[in-house]
C-alpha cells in the first residue's frame, strides 16, 4: 500500500525527468559555452555570454524594452480585465456563461491568427482602421501601429486578456455576495462599496492574474515577431535571432536562461507578497 | 461462542491510540450501536471489521473463523456508508444488483431479489432513477437495499442518518428498525446520536477516545450508568452530592432542595427548567400534564428519591 | 444581486468589441473577392479558400498538427491519470513537489522549452523529426491533462470504491467498472484540452520544427514574416471555424466554463 503512489508516478516522474529537468539543465550549460563562426559551439565553460550579456548596453535596452512592455500590458490588463470580471460577475445567466465563453474561448485560437487581426486592422496603409480613418479625412497618415511598441502592448493586452479577466473571476466567485447587501443596508454607497469591498478582496485574484499576464507578456514571441517584426526586438524574437539566424547558440541560450531567471524570481517574490498580505485575510 | 468476537482490539495511528483494547461478543440477529463522540474510535472499528484498517492488535473472529484473515472483498459484509457512497453512473436497480453480479448469481435470481428488496426498503418505483435524481431519504434507501439484498452475514451502518433533516431521520430510525426485525440481520450501528442509539438497539456500546466505557441495553445504561461519562451523554444528567440524578426523575415539592428558577423552556411534551441552588444548576424536566408549573423567578423545593 | 447598469453594460460592450473584432476581421477579410487585402464589401468569394489547395504545405502541416495533437494528447492522458490517482488519493512525501513538477512546464516560457528542446533534440539525434515534436508536445500538454485528471480524481468518493470492494468487487474490477467510467469526463476533456493547446502552440514548435516536420500554426507564422495577404486569412478562418466546432462539440459533452474555470477552483 505504501509504495502505490510512489509506482503510480513513477511513468509521468521519468517522463519529465528525462525530457524536462535534463534539457533545461543542458541548456544552462549550454550558455556557458564558447561560439565561433567557425568553429562552432565548443563545450567549454566560460562567462563570455554571460559578461555580453550583462554589460552590453544592446542587451540591457533589449531587456529593458521587453520587461517595459510587459508591465504596460499588465497595468492594461488588470485596468479593463478587472472591472469586465465584476460585471460579468453580476449578470444573470444565461448572459453571463454565454460571455464568459465569449472573452475566455479566444484562448483557445490560434494566437498566430489572433495577432493578424491586429494586422490587418492596423497595418500600415492596407490597414482596414487605418484606410477607413483616411478615406473619413479623420487622419492624413496612418496611424503608427505595426513596428511600434504601442502596436505591440495593444496587441499582447488583447492576447492576454482573458487570463487577467479569468484569475478576477474566480476571485470574486469565492465572495460572499451577501458582504456587499451588508454593506449597503449599514449605508454605504455604490462607489465605497466598490473601493472599499469588492476591490480589496477581489486584489489576490488581480495580483495572481498580474503574474500570468507579466510572465506571458515578457516571454511572448509569436505577436511581437508578427508586430515587431525585424526592426523591433524583444527578449524572445532576440534568442530566435541567436539561435536560426547567427546560430551563436550559446549566447541565445543565455539569454533564454536570463528570462527565465528573472522571470521566476518576479513570480515567486510577488507570490509570497501576496501571500504574507492576505494570509491573515483568507487563511 | 457469540456471532462476532472482538477481542481487545487495538488501532493506533502513528502515536495516537483511537482504538484501546475494545472487547464485545454480538449474537446473532443482534442489533448493537457503537456510540460516542467524534474522534471516540467507533467509526475506525467499523472500518476495522469491514477490513479497509487494519487492527494493530487483537482478533476479529465470525462464527468462529478469523476475519483479519479474510480480503475485504470476501468478507460478505453489508455496509452503508456516511455519504451512501451510490455508483453514480449506474441506475438504482443496477446499484442494488452489483454486490448479486459479484457474487456470480444468475440474472433472473439476481432481478428477483433486486425487486424484492427495493420493495422492502419502499422504492419499487424507482428502479431505473439515477442516485442524482433521488433525494437524500431515497439516496439511503437505496445504500440500504444494495447492503441487505447480498444477504450479509452482518450489516455495518455508518451514521447513516446524519445527513437527513430531524423529522426524515426520526421515520427512518423507525424503518430501519422495522427492516432489521424483518430480515433478522445481526446489525453493527455507529451513531453519535444517543437518542437514535437508544431507540434502535439491542446493546448499546458507550465509547470515549478509544475505550470502553459500557456495554449494555439501553435502558441499563441510561439508568444505571458506569460512569460519570455515560451518565453524561445519555441523556441530561445532574450531579447532586456526588450522585447521578436524572432530570425527569426530580419533581417540585413542598421540602426538599431549595431553589430559584433561572429559566423555563416549554418543549411541547414537557417542560425544561434550570434552578439555581446551594449544589449549582439543576436541570429538571417535568411532563406536561396541563396543570400550572412555577414560573421564572419562583423559589422552589426539589426532590427525588435515589435510583434503585 | 444588483444589476449592471447602463454605464457597466457599454463598458462591457465595447469591452467584447475589443476582444471580438481582431478575429472577426480575420474571418471577414478571408471572403475577400480582391486579390489584396481588404473587406469584402459587396461580393463575398471563397477563391481564398480555394487557393489553399494550391499550397501542399498548408495542407500537409495541417494534417500534422492534427495528428501532432491527437497523439500528444492521448500519450500526456496516458501518463497523467495513474499520476492523478496517485496524487488525488494518498498523502505522501513529496506529494506536493511532484505535483509541482508535473505542473512546472506551465510556469516555463515556451521559447526556453524551445530552445531546450533544439539543444537537446539535437544532441540525442532527434532533431526536426515529428518524434520530437511529439515528445516536446507531451510535456507542454500534460499539465492541462493532468489538472482536469485530477479534478475527476479528487472529485471521487472513496467510499464508492470501497462499497464496490465491500459487494466483492477485485481490484480490477473495481478499476473497471467503477473509477475509470467516473473519471472518464475529465480523461476526455483533459484530451480535448491538451489537443487545443498543442494544436495552437507556435513559439516552442518554431524552435523545433525542420522544413519538413512544420505544424500549421508554424507555417502560417512563417508565411506572415515575408508578406500578409489574403491566403493566410482564409487558412487562419479555417483554423478558428475548425476550433469553434470542436468547442461546442466540447461544450455539448462536458461543459465549457467547467473547461475553461475548473468549478471555480484556482485562477487559471
Amino acid at each position: 500500500m505504501k509504495s502505490t503512489p510512489y509506482l503510480l508516478s513513477l511513468p509521468a516522474l521519468l517522463l519529465f525527468s528525462a525530457i524536462v529537468v535534463v534539457p533545461l539543465v543542458m541548456t544552462v550549460l549550454l550558455s556557458f559555452h564558447d561560439w565561433g563562426q567557425y568553429k562552432g559551439i565548443e563545450p567549454v565553460f566560460v562567462l563570455k555570454n554571460w559578461r555580453e550579456v550583462f554589460t552590453d548596453s544592446y542587451y540591457l535596452e533589449m531587456f529593458g524594452r521587453t520587461f517595459r512592455i510587459a508591465v504596460m500590458v499588465t497595468v492594461l490588463a488588470a485596468l479593463f480585465g478587472a472591472p469586465e470580471a465584476y460585471i460579468l460577475n453580476r449578470m444573470r445567466s444565461p448572459w453571463r456563461g454565454i460571455f464568459l465563453l465569449v472573452i475566455l474561448g479566444p484562448l483557445l485560437i490560434s494566437v498566430v491568427a489572433r495577432t493578424l487581426g491586429w494586422a490587418l486592422l492596423f497595418g500600415g496603409n492596407s490597414g482596414l482602421v487605418n484606410k477607413a480613418l483616411i478615406s473619413l479625412g479623420l487622419i492624413s497618415g496612418p496611424l503608427p501601429f505595426m513596428f511600434t511598441e504601442t502596436g505591440m502592448v495593444v496587441a499582447l493586452a488583447h492576447v492576454l486578456m482573458p487570463y487577467m479577466v479569468l484569475a478576477v473571476w474566480a476571485a470574486l466567485q469565492r465572495l460572499d455576495p451577501q458582504v456587499e447587501n451588508a454593506a449597503v443596508a449599514l449605508g454605504a454607497g455604490q462607489f465605497t462599496v466598490l473601493r472599499r469591498i469588492v476591490l480589496p478582496q477581489a486584489m489576490p485574484g488581480i495580483l495572481s492574474g498580474a503574474v500570468i499576464v507579466f510572465a506571458l507578456a515578457a516571454s511572448a514571441f509569436a505577436t511581437p515577431a508578427i508586430i515587431g517584426g525585424r526592426r523591433l526586438k524583444v527578449a524572445s524574437t532576440l534568442a530566435y535571432d541567436e539561435f536560426l539566424n547567427t546560430l551563436n547558440w550559446p549566447l541565445g541560450a543565455a539569454i533564454a536562461v536570463l528570462l527565465l531567471v528573472a522571470l521566476v524570481l518576479i513570480a515567486a517574490g510577488t507570490n509570497r507578497l501576496v501571500e504574507r498580505r492576505y494570509a491573515q485575510v483568507f487563511g | 461462542m457469540a456471532f462476532l468476537e472482538l477481542e481487545n482490539l487495538n488501532k493506533d495511528f502513528g502515536a495516537h491510540r483511537a482504538v484501546d483494547g475494545l472487547t464485545l461478543a454480538v449474537d446473532k440477529g443482534e442489533f448493537v450501536s457503537l456510540l460516542g463522540p467524534s474522534g471516540c474510535g467507533k467509526t475506525t472499528t467499523l472500518q476495522m471489521i469491514a477490513g479497509f484498517v487494519e487492527p494493530t492488535g487483537g482478533a476479529i473472529r465470525l462464527d468462529g473463523r478469523d476475519l483479519l484473515m479474510v480480503k475485504p472483498a470476501r468478507r460478505g459484509l453489508g455496509i452503508v456508508f456516511q455519504s451512501y457512497a451510490l455508483f453514480p453512473h449506474m441506475t438504482v436497480a443496477e446499484n442494488v444488483a452489483f454486490g448479486l453480479e459479484m457474487q456470480g448469481v444468475a440474472r433472473a435470481e439476481c432481478d428477483k431479489r433486486v425487486a424484492e428488496t427495493l420493495q422492502l426498503v419502499g422504492l419499487g418505483a424507482f428502479a431505473d432513477r439515477h442516485p442524482r435524481q433521488l433525494s437524500g431519504g431515497q439516496q439511503q434507501r437505496v445504500a440500504l437495499a444494495r447492503a441487505l439484498v447480498i444477504r450479509p452475514r452482518i450489516l455495518l451502518l455508518d451514521e447513516p442518518l446524519s445527513n437527513l433533516d430531524a423529522k426524515l431521520r426520526e421515520e427512518m430510525q423507525i424503518e430501519l428498525r422495522q427492516i432489521q426485525r424483518t430480515v433478522g440481520t445481526t446489525t453493527i450501528l455507529v451513531t453519535h446520536d444517543q437518542a437514535e442509539a437508544m431507540a434502535l438497539s439491542d446493546r448499546i456500546v458507550v465509547m470515549n477516545k478509544g475505550r470502553v466505557e459500557q456495554i449494555a441495553a439501553p435502558h441499563e445504561a441510561y439508568e444505571r450508568p458506569a460512569t460519570p461519562f455515560v451518565a453524561n451523554f445519555l441523556g441530561k444528567t445532574n450531579l447532586v452530592n456526588g450522585a447521578n440524578v436524572r432530570p425527569e426523575r426530580i419533581t417540585f415539592a413542598a421540602s426538599g432542595l431549595a431553589g430559584t428558577v433561572r429559566t423555563r423552556i416549554f418543549q411541547g411534551n414537557h417542560w425544561l427548567y434550570q434552578v439555581e441552588t446551594s449544589h449549582g444548576l439543576v436541570t429538571v424536566i417535568r411532563q406536561n400534564s396541563g396543570e400550572a408549573m412555577p414560573a421564572e423567578g419562583a423559589s422552589v423545593h426539589l426532590a427525588w428519591s435515589a435510583s434503585p | 444581486m444588483s444589476r449592471n447598469g447602463p454605464l457597466a453594460l457599454c463598458y462591457h460592450a465595447l469591452f467584447v468589441v475589443f476582444m471580438l473584432a481582431p478575429i472577426v476581421v480575420v474571418c471577414c477579410v478571408a471572403f475577400t473577392p480582391e486579390g489584396f487585402l481588404s473587406f469584402p464589401t459587396d461580393r463575398w468569394s471563397l477563391r481564398w479558400f480555394r487557393a489553399i489547395a494550391r499550397y501542399p504545405e498548408f495542407v500537409s502541416a495541417f494534417w500534422r498538427s492534427l495528428w501532432l495533437g491527437a497523439l500528444s494528447s492521448a500519450i500526456s492522458v496516458a501518463f497523467s491519470v495513474p499520476a492523478a490517482l496517485a496524487i488525488a488519493r494518498y498523502r505522501f512525501p513529496g506529494r506536493q513537489s511532484l505535483t509541482a513538477l508535473f505542473m512546472s512546464p506551465l510556469m516555463i516560457p515556451h521559447v526556453v522549452l524551445g530552445i531546450a528542446f533544439l539543444r537537446f533534440f539535437t544532441q540525442i539525434g532527434l532533431g526536426g523529426t515529428f518524434a520530437g515534436l511529439v515528445l516536446s508536445h507531451i510535456v507542454i500538454v500534460l499539465p492541462f491533462a493532468l489538472r482536469l485528471t485530477l479534478a475527476s480524481a479528487v472529485g471521487l468518493d472513496r467510499a464508492i470504491e470501497h462499497a464496490a470492494v465491500s459487494l466483492g468487487a477485485s481490484d480490477w474490477t473495481v478499476l473497471k467498472r467503477i473509477t475509470l467510467p467516473l473519471v472518464m469526463p475529465g480523461l476526455v476533456s483533459g484530451w480535448a484540452l491538451a489537443f487545443i493547446n498543442s494544436f495552437d502552440e507556435v513559439t516552442m514548435t518554431v524552435f523545433i520544427a525542420a522544413p519538413g516536420t512544420e505544424t500549421l500554426p508554424v507555417r502560417m507564422f512563417l508565411y506572415i514574416q515575408d508578406n500578409i495577404d489574403p491566403l493566410v486569412t482564409s487558412v487562419s478562418a479555417a483554423v478558428i471555424a475548425i476550433t469553434v466546432l470542436a468547442l461546442a462539440a466540447l461544450d455539448r459533452a462536458y461543459g465549457l466554463e467547467r473547461l475553461l474555470v475548473g468549478r471555480g477552483a484556482d485562477g487559471r
